[in-house]
């Protein structure tokens, strides 16, 4: 094994780009995915009984099949109806489409953590129903869906690399392209392992800051600090309050 | 004396089960009735109707002159005038004290956060538990959590103060701080309806005492008439019991 040769695909161009694309697709896919299972979600919360055989019917159909089926399927099948989407439309919207049945039970399951006491107690204040969900219960579902979120951003970045089978130049598609023009499958997939590692503990990292953000006490502390700092007069937001 | 609250024959069924069976009473202005009655007699309905968080299937409520009964779209309007206390105190746990007391001024009324924050900072003091306003509530007793949730409904300068079972969640020793406080604000003039076991309590800051049986008001009475032993037999058996 070359170190060397691992260090160069490393710095490539190529390698650069098809970690991109990985990442790219990820975020876009996660994006797409989360605001898809959020209606998906809400829906179900709603109780109307079309409204959840449509949700039901979602969720068998996309998580009864394999993604890769899903990808493929979406990027052969659809140009028979006319409709013509590039590869990479059709990577985003099989991986969306798929990811949005897993969030919609996640953010389902947190907004039914979050007990109904609650909600009676914000309207008894006086807030609107949406109100309630955006000041009462998104905020305490939130924390209780961040770890399995995590799971499936983490997940996700490796799934994408599903979508070489329809030429989608991500990560694995180029280390593999180079990897047998080289004859060097060692060096070009220990390249891509090491950008694989990298972005998910990139993911991990993002999310215990998010973590931290969403801890009230955590939140607290660090405004404990900033204002012993303001009455030391360290600070120049001071006389804001 | 005017009226408040005017209920008007209001009846309500989960089901085939009658949970309100055509109840009528009237709270005047700083009055302070206490409701009793064995559990499932509808208390707690009775209490949840009247800020419409449990719609009647018949008979009227009628607030400060306006009747309110049909009321669903400005149904919030009416309950920022009402405050409410939870058996389970229902804190918001991601908010610390200050910051419960604080929301429905700042996100339902638009008031700046720090004219918000004095605010709670008073309403804290009157609730006897200052110190605690940066504590999350984890961090507090029962007796503390109720407190702090009896601030966090008068922030928004109710008109009327509905108790469900403020005590019943808590230990024996805490019961006394959270009823000290309850008698304090009616004796200051503060409507209130509370619904409770407490005969103590009753004794002490009531003016009328409603006894319900089986989603029945059976008896409304003074306090001096009820305490005086001039109550129906039902009234008498119920209390029997509880004073075992």
């Amino acid at each position: 094994m070359s170190i060397e040769l691992v260090l160069q695909y490393l710095v490539s161009p190529s390698f650069a780009r098809g970690a991109g694309m990985t990442l790219l697709l990820t975020a876009t896919s996660l994006f797409f995915g989360v605001v898809i299972g959020l209606v998906l979600a809400l829906i179900q919360e709603s109780r109307t009984r079309v409204g959840q055989l449509a949700s039901l019917a979602y969720l068998w159909l996309f998580r009864g099949t394999p993604v890769l089926f899903q990808v493929i399927f979406i990027y052969h099948v659809l140009p028979s109806f006319g409709i013509k989407l590039s590869a990479f439309v059709c990577a985003v919207l099989a991986l969306s489409l798929n990811e949005g049945a897993y969030m919609a039970e996640i953010l389902r399951s947190g907004l039914q953590a979050v007990k109904k006491g609650q909600r009676t107690a914000g309207l008894a204040l006086g807030m609107t129903g949406s109100q309630t969900m955006r000041h009462v219960v998104i905020p305490q579902a939130a924390r209780i869906v961040l770890p399995p979120i995590g799971n499936q951003m983490i997940g996700m970045l490796k799934l994408s690399a599903l979508v070489s089978v329809i030429a989608v130049e991500e990560l694995l598609l180029v280390a593999n392209q180079t990897a047998s023009a080289d004859f060097r499958y060692f060096e070009a997939l220990t390249a891509a392992g090491i950008y694989y590692l990298a972005m998910t503990t990139a993911f991990m990292g993002l999310q215990i800051l998010i973590e931290t953000a969403l801890d009230p006490k955590k939140r607290q502390r660090l405004r404990r600090v900033s204002l012993t700092e303001r009455m030391l007069g360290t600070s120049q937001s001071f006389v804001v309050r | 004396m005017q009226h408040l609250l005017e209920i008007v024959g209001i009846s309500k069924s989960f089901g085939s089960i009658q949970v309100l069976k055509t109840c009528s009473m009237t709270v005047a202005a700083k009055e302070t009735v206490v409701v009793i009655g064995p559990s499932g007699s509808g208390k707690s309905t009775l209490l949840r109707s009247i800020n419409l968080l449990e719609p009647v299937d018949s008979g009227d409520i009628f607030f400060a002159g306006e009747n309110i009964t049909r009321e669903r779209k400005k149904a919030h309007l009416l309950r920022q005038q009402i405050g409410m206390v939870f058996q389970n105190f229902e804190l918001f746990s991601h908010l610390s004290a200050a910051e419960n007391v604080m929301l429905a001024p700042v996100k339902i009324l638009g008031m700046s956060r720090a004219d918000a924050h004095d605010i709670a900072v008073e309403l804290l003091r009157k609730v006897q538990i200052p110190e605690k306003a940066d504590a999350f509530p984890d961090e507090l007793s029962g007796g503390q959590q109720q407190r702090v949730a009896i601030a966090r409904a008068l922030a928004m300068r109710p008109k009327l103060m509905l108790y469900d079972e403020p005590t019943s969640a808590l230990d024996p020793e805490m019961i006394r701080e959270v009823l000290d406080v309850m008698a304090e604000l009616s004796a200051e003039g503060m409507t209130s309806i509370v619904v409770t076991h407490e005969m103590g309590f009753a004794r002490r800051a009531a003016d009328r005492i409603v006894f319900m049986e089986c989603g029945e008001i059976i008896e409304s009475a003074s306090s001096e008439q009820f305490f005086a032993g001039t109550v129906s037999d039902r009234s008498r058996r119920f209390l029997d019991q509880i004073l075992h």
